[in-house]
């Protein structure tokens, strides 16, 4: 069984057995392949790339191909106990109408993002005066699929003005969990648990 | 079970029916020629049905009679192939209305003792799945471990799930649709006209004397192929080369490759298919629609639905473009069924699904082997 990126972990270990979960923005079904081996889920799942799609179909996972952005009102009110968004967040076009999506679709929701308060991403543009490009943020601005870019205290604020109830919250720095306190400055990722 | 007579190669049978008719009339006795390969295992639980498109036949893995060439899925169907008939049964039949042996217009009218003509009954894509039931019935399949079919199987593969929803686990849908676009009904009656303004049509009577509207239904192929190709795949075969020629002759021979082409696609294909044949399953096209028959909305036709599906498209089809299987799929999703999909890339158009695609079978190998494990 391949390692699984860390956020994913956080998020597979939280969910319950036997659940129905939507993963959205699933890569190559990493996530889904093991939700249902280790935790007999049923899981579907949404993804941009063709590649991955493929992939994620090739080990007979239930993947279909399109956009977190057009693609999810398809899916009826309440049709999965999750719906996941793994570092997708920051590439939509209207992430607050996204959590909403995610929230309609599922009864709770996962939500996983790189935190652009890092205090490396801080000092890049302190220091450096340019756009930070880290570990988790490989990309240069310019081709960068982040459009968003989110902190963890704008996402903690989202949940608030959207007056969502937040059931968990998971923060990470390299591989390793980290406290809550001074997350928005310590954490690189960020995992939420997120219910209506 | 090799020695069962039932199966194997260039198979026909004749089934009493009645098989109860869309249009309201029914047939019977209904001939269905087919092949099958691979062997049957011992609870019946790996036949593969394979739906064929328009213009094919039961002849998907193994040499047509008529052209001597081999079959036309063989990169898909075969030993080791995504469809492994080391593994599976195969069944593939010769959709009813067509003339490769199953009751068409060119077969015997039990009741005139001459070819059927234009008195055989309009069909439906729901009659021919309806005729497949009757030939598992016949061979002894309760279920399907999987229905595979591009284009007009396509829709005969998403009917049989609507159908006969408990005889299907897996489904295989290739660049196909769940209806008939007025571009698409508008295409197919360009073809049907040709044929008719042939004079040796006459109102579909021509068996008689062996005299067939070639012409009409050269011209319905050469119109139709077009649309099964892309823009990009014409230009690259064919650009604006002149065939055999260093100029142009300044009159109406066939100057252009792309025009050499053609008239050899429908040169060829009068001497393997039966005019009134096509004008009869372009119309069974034509009328399918499966969210008519829910009420407008196909999500309802998938409630409930146990069957696993899989959605290829091709982006390069402008056929049965993406969005048609979208739509599909959006439906599927409404119904909470266990849906795949993906739109590959390739630049041969809708004829993609027939060709070697390494992704397709890649998708398709791990689809069906999935459904074996549960």
């Amino acid at each position: 069984m391949n390692k699984l990126r860390p956020d994913l972990q956080i998020i597979a270990d939280n969910v319950r057995p036997n659940a129905r979960v939507l993963d959205i923005g699933c890569g190559d079904g990493a996530l889904m392949a093991a939700l249902r081996d280790q935790k007999q889920v049923d899981a579907r799942g949404l993804e941009i790339d063709p590649t991955n799609v493929a992939s994620a179909v090739s080990k007979g996972l239930s993947v279909v191909q399109g956009d977190a952005d057009t693609d999810l009102s398809a899916y009826p009110d309440v049709s999965f106990d999750y719906a996941i968004l793994s570092q997708t967040l920051q590439t939509t076009h209207r992430p607050d109408q996204i959590v909403d999506e995610l929230l309609r679709i599922g009864k709770q929701a996962f939500v996983s993002f790189p935190n652009f308060a890092h205090w490396r991403v801080r000092m890049s543009l302190l220091i450096g005066g340019r756009m930070p490009v880290t570990r988790l943020l490989p990309q240069t601005w310019y081709d960068t699929p982040n459009i968003h870019h989110v902190t963890i205290d704008d996402f903690r604020a989202l949940v608030r003005d959207g007056e969502l109830k937040q059931e968990g919250q998971w923060f990470l720095s390299g591989d390793k969990q980290t406290g809550r306190g001074l997350a928005n400055l310590l954490a690189e990722h960020a995992v939420f648990l997120l219910r209506r | 079970m090799s020695e069962d007579t039932r199966f194997g190669l260039d198979k026909k049978v004749r089934l009493l029916g009645p098989l109860p008719l869309d249009s309201g009339g029914e047939l019977a006795p209904v001939d269905l020629a087919y092949e099958t390969y691979g062997d049957l295992n011992a609870d019946a639980s790996n036949a593969v049905l394979i739906c064929h498109a328009l213009t094919m036949d039961q002849y998907v893995a193994s040499k047509h009679p008529l052209t001597g060439k081999g079959g036309w899925w063989t990169d898909m169907v075969g030993p080791g192939k995504p469809v492994d008939t080391n593994r599976h049964f195969v069944i593939c039949a010769n959709v009813i209305g067509s003339c490769m042996g199953s009751s068409g217009p060119a077969t015997i009218n039990p009741a005139t003792e001459k070819p059927w003509g234009m008195d055989f009954p309009v069909l439906t894509i729901a009659d021919m799945v309806r005729a497949q039931a009757l030939l598992l019935d016949h061979l002894g399949i309760e279920r399907l471990h999987a229905v595979i079919g591009g284009s007009m199987g396509g829709m005969q593969a998403i009917n049989w799930t609507t159908l006969y929803p408990d005889r299907v686990k897996s489904a295989v849908i290739v660049a196909s649709a769940a209806r008939h676009s007025a571009q698409n009904i508008a295409f197919h009656e360009v073809g049907r006209q040709a044929i008719m303004a042939d004079p040796r049509w006459r109102g579909g009577s021509y068996y008689a004397d062996d005299d067939p509207p070639s012409s009409g239904l050269a011209v319905a192929r050469m119109a139709a192929h077009i649309t099964y190709l892309s823009e990009a795949g014409l230009t690259e075969k064919f650009g604006r080369r002149l065939q055999d020629r260093d100029s142009k002759t300044f009159g109406f021979d066939a100057d252009f490759q792309v025009e050499s082409y053609l008239r050899h696609q429908g040169i060829s294909f009068v001497d393997r298919f039966d005019a009134n044949s096509y004008l009869y399953i372009t119309r069974a096209m034509d009328y399918f629609d499966l969210a008519e028959a829910h009420g407008g909305t196909l999500a309802n036709a998938f409630k409930g639905s146990k069957t696993r599906f899989c959605l290829i498209s091709f982006d390069t089809d402008w056929l049965y473009p993406t969005s048609e299987s979208r739509t599909i799929v959006h439906a599927l999703n409404a119904a909470g069924a266990a849906a795949s999909f993906v739109e590959l890339s390739s630049a041969f158009g809708h004829d993609s699904f027939l060709l070697a695609n390494p992704e397709m079978n890649r998708i398709v190998d791990g689809f069906l082997k999935a459904g074996e494990s549960l």
